[in-house]
């Protein structure tokens, strides 16, 4: 082996890792394009916000405001989700035995 | 105190987005990793069930109409069905990759319901044209589980599948209960214009 001949493996394990980086970043990307595609929405579309436009509104009208529930969900799954996905995605790779 | 119909869409659009983005991303992780923590893999089929408990709450409500009511209870059999089915696989007393099929069928069930008990043509309301719009969503869609089904191996189905909610989640969040669909509002339709 030297710097023109190198192992056939080598290739292959840069394919994997690069598929691998891949997906690590395609699934904590998921998150923060979901509240971004909510802030954008609440900018665009803002009289779906009540905190822009309060006045005689209701319970409801609070408690569910979608670009707002677009964000929250983007948050749940990237704060909650998102990183035991990447944490087990790259001890998959490592061969280590499932957390449980 | 009761919301209006279009307040409980957006909750169900909500939980959809929430679940197309777990059932995604499962597709692009594979289900032996997306499984290696006990919880994660009872996502989708508790989301189902709890989908289907709140269908059966919005079913007894809907009183105002018996094709609604009729409407609301199907969608909540099926969520209930293919959760309860999902749920027996991820606990292991179910193996067949046909077990999908009841998937695929809850969802041809759900958009039939979907077209079936909407009576007006597309463009009659924003409401009308959604239902239509998720109905036949729904009806292709089923062709995911199918495909599952007979070709497990194959990762196209859970992104399908994964996209299927996300696009639902999409239309259910554009619903209100009266407003134009490209320019469009029958006089019929009611409401302030």
């Amino acid at each position: 082996m030297n710097e023109l001949v190198t192992s056939r493996a080598n290739p292959a394990e840069q394919a994997r890792t690069l598929r691998r980086g891949f997906r690590v970043l395609a699934v904590e990307a998921l998150g923060p394009i979901t509240v971004l595609g909510g802030i954008v929405w609440a900018f665009a579309q803002p009289y779906r916000v009540t905190f822009f436009y309060p006045e005689g509104k209701g319970f409801w009208d609070w408690a569910v405001q979608p670009p707002l529930l677009v964000v929250l969900v983007g948050l749940l799954f990237a704060l909650v989700v998102a990183p035991g996905i990447v944490d087990d995605l790259e001890s998959a790779e490592r061969g280590d035995a499932p957390a449980g | 105190m009761l919301p209006r119909a279009e307040t409980a869409h957006w909750l169900f659009a909500g939980g959809f987005l929430f679940l197309g983005l777990v059932v995604l991303a499962e597709a692009m992780v594979g289900t032996d990793v997306f499984r290696r923590r006990r919880w994660r893999a009872y996502l989708w089929p508790s989301l189902a069930l709890s989908a289907g408990a709140w269908l059966w709450l919005i079913a007894i409500f809907s009183t105002f109409s018996t094709l609604h009511l009729l409407a609301h209870s199907v969608w909540a059999q099926a969520a209930t069905a293919a959760g309860a089915v999902q749920l027996a696989v991820v606990r292991g007393r179910l193996h067949s990759s046909y077990w999908s099929l009841v998937t695929a069928g809850a969802l041809f069930v759900s958009g039939a319901s979907f077209l079936v008990h909407e009576q007006n043509g597309w463009l009659f309301a924003r409401s009308a044209f959604l239902h239509h719009l998720i109905g036949w969503t729904l009806v292709v869609s089923a062709l995911f589980p199918v495909g599952a089904a007979f070709l497990p191996r194959r990762a196209i189905w859970a992104y399908g599948f994964a996209i299927t909610w996300i696009a639902v989640a999409v239309m259910l969040f554009a619903d209100r209960d009266i407003a134009p669909i490209f320019g469009h509002l029958s006089d019929l339709a009611g409401g302030a214009r």
